[in-house]
């Protein structure tokens, strides 16, 4: 497995280089002046970001849940579904206060 | 010592056997996109090189090969000539875990789902790298819009992906395709028909298409995080796209329409007959059939405002999958219908 993971990006590196060296002229600059272009952005991609990462933790928390279902039956079923309450309220908190709008 | 190498070159044998076919397979999809929107605009599209068009590909990868490569003087450069690349590689690697037919599969791994999952995620570091490191402020708008989408949508598509792992009590992407034997109703997206839509929707948002582009919105952003790329680094951000196009249809077809399985399975007549088509046939006509919708959505739907992107991400997508999440676990334990018997 990891044999084919590293080959596979290794092959991907190797077969990188072939079109590179196709290029014409190599590290010309033909750019119109510009100013700085790194504004500063938007706090709402942050918020993004920030609920991403709760969010992101949650499916990390479903997926063993998820597979082993099965074996850990009604028990496991009601604790997960009292953690997504949990969480569910969280996000509705979020939408009240108005975190998911763009104007 | 000598096994070990042999393991190596037919390791790398199996792996040309999937990148050639996909390289190609990414080629004729940008061909086939412009034939497809053409015709159902009332055009032709392109139909002079070759056959009826059919060299078209070869002949946009030749121009794009010998196009100079441009960086622009206020760029990072390293990081822009890497990005590229980061956003080629996990589009590729991915394909490592994907199962073509019964056997037929790189690395038949027991966490496929989570790596797939992992790859996809990391396109983003490659888009957001273009973007910052082009230095114009087109890019970096683009690049934010990108980010901040794919990561919204990627939640939806996370919690898409845990219906289909209750499902079949499996991360592993074979033990998935065969849970789901047993025919045409047994796939699942029957049972699991709200998550498929949703899978669907976010994948195509994952990938910036149509009606989801404002990172590359050309009437709005000019090209978005690739606008300073030219020649062969613009045409990996193109591969990467396309690429990354064909293996969320790909994971479409195995976690929800039974991957390589027939579907006249289980049916007294047609499945004896249709018994004899190797799981690949099946496995490239389904996908197929999800290519084409990406170019028909493409076609026929207006491009969205970047806050309709957002809220339905976030306020849609994300509470009919918690909500569908909570009834598959019920239906689990309730062991409901074929499925989950």
């Amino acid at each position: 497995m990891a044999i084919a993971i590293i080959a596979i990006s290794l092959g991907f590196f190797l077969a990188k280089h072939k079109p590179d060296k196709a290029k014409t002229s190599p590290y010309e600059c033909g750019f119109e002046e510009f100013e700085d272009a790194r504004l500063p952005f938007d706090v709402r991609f942050y918020l993004v970001a920030i609920l991403f990462i709760i969010f992101d933790l949650e499916t990390a928390f479903l997926f063993p849940w998820a597979v082993d279902l099965r074996s850990i039956g009604i028990f496991g079923f009601i604790s997960m579904m009292i953690f997504l309450g949990l969480l569910v309220i969280g996000f509705i908190y979020e939408w009240k206060k108005g975190a998911l709008e763009w104007e | 010592m000598k096994q070990d190498i042999l393991l190596l070159i037919w390791t790398v044998i199996k792996i040309v056997a999937i990148v050639l076919p996909l390289i190609i397979g990414v080629a004729y999809l940008t061909m086939a996109e412009r034939k497809v929107i053409s015709y159902m605009q009332g055009r032709i599209g392109p139909n002079r090189v070759g056959f009826g068009g059919m060299l078209q590909p070869i002949a946009d990868a030749m121009k794009l090969l010998f196009k100079e490569i441009i960086i622009p003087r206020v760029s990072n450069r390293y990081l822009f000539l890497i990005a590229p690349i980061v956003s080629f590689v996990p589009a590729l690697v991915a394909w490592a875990v994907i199962p073509f037919g019964p056997h037929l599969v790189l690395a038949n791994i027991n966490a496929g789902v989570l790596f797939v999952l992992a790859m996809t995620s990391l396109g983003v570091y490659g888009v957001l790298m273009a973007g910052w490191s082009s230095n114009s402020k087109y890019a970096m708008y683009g690049a934010m819009r990108s980010a901040a989408q794919t990561v919204s949508y990627e939640i939806a598509m996370s919690f898409a992906f845990v219906g289909v792992l209750m499902a079949a009590g499996s991360l592993n992407m074979q033990n998935i395709v065969v849970a789901q034997s047993g025919g045409f109703w047994h796939w699942y997206w029957l049972p699991l028909l709200p998550l498929f839509v949703v899978y669907w929707i976010s994948g195509v948002a994952e990938t910036n298409r149509a009606p989801f582009d404002v990172a590359e919105g050309e009437s709005e952003i000019v090209a978005g995080f690739h606008i300073e790329y030219s020649g062969i680094t613009f045409a990996l951000f193109f591969l990467a796209e396309y690429a990354s196009m064909i293996l969320i249809s790909a994971l479409a077809v195995t976690l929800f329409m039974g991957g390589w399985l027939s579907p006249f399975q289980g049916i007294p007549v047609l499945g004896a007959w249709f018994a004899w088509v190797p799981g690949l046939v099946w496995f490239v006509l389904k996908l197929c059939f999800f290519l084409y919708l990406y170019l028909w959505m493409r076609a026929t739907f207006p491009r969205y405002r970047y806050d309709q992107i957002m809220r339905l991400g976030w306020k849609i997508l994300i509470p009919v999958t918690l909500v569908w999440i909570v009834v598959t676990g019920a239906l689990i334990e309730l062991h409901v219908g074929p499925w989950f018997s």
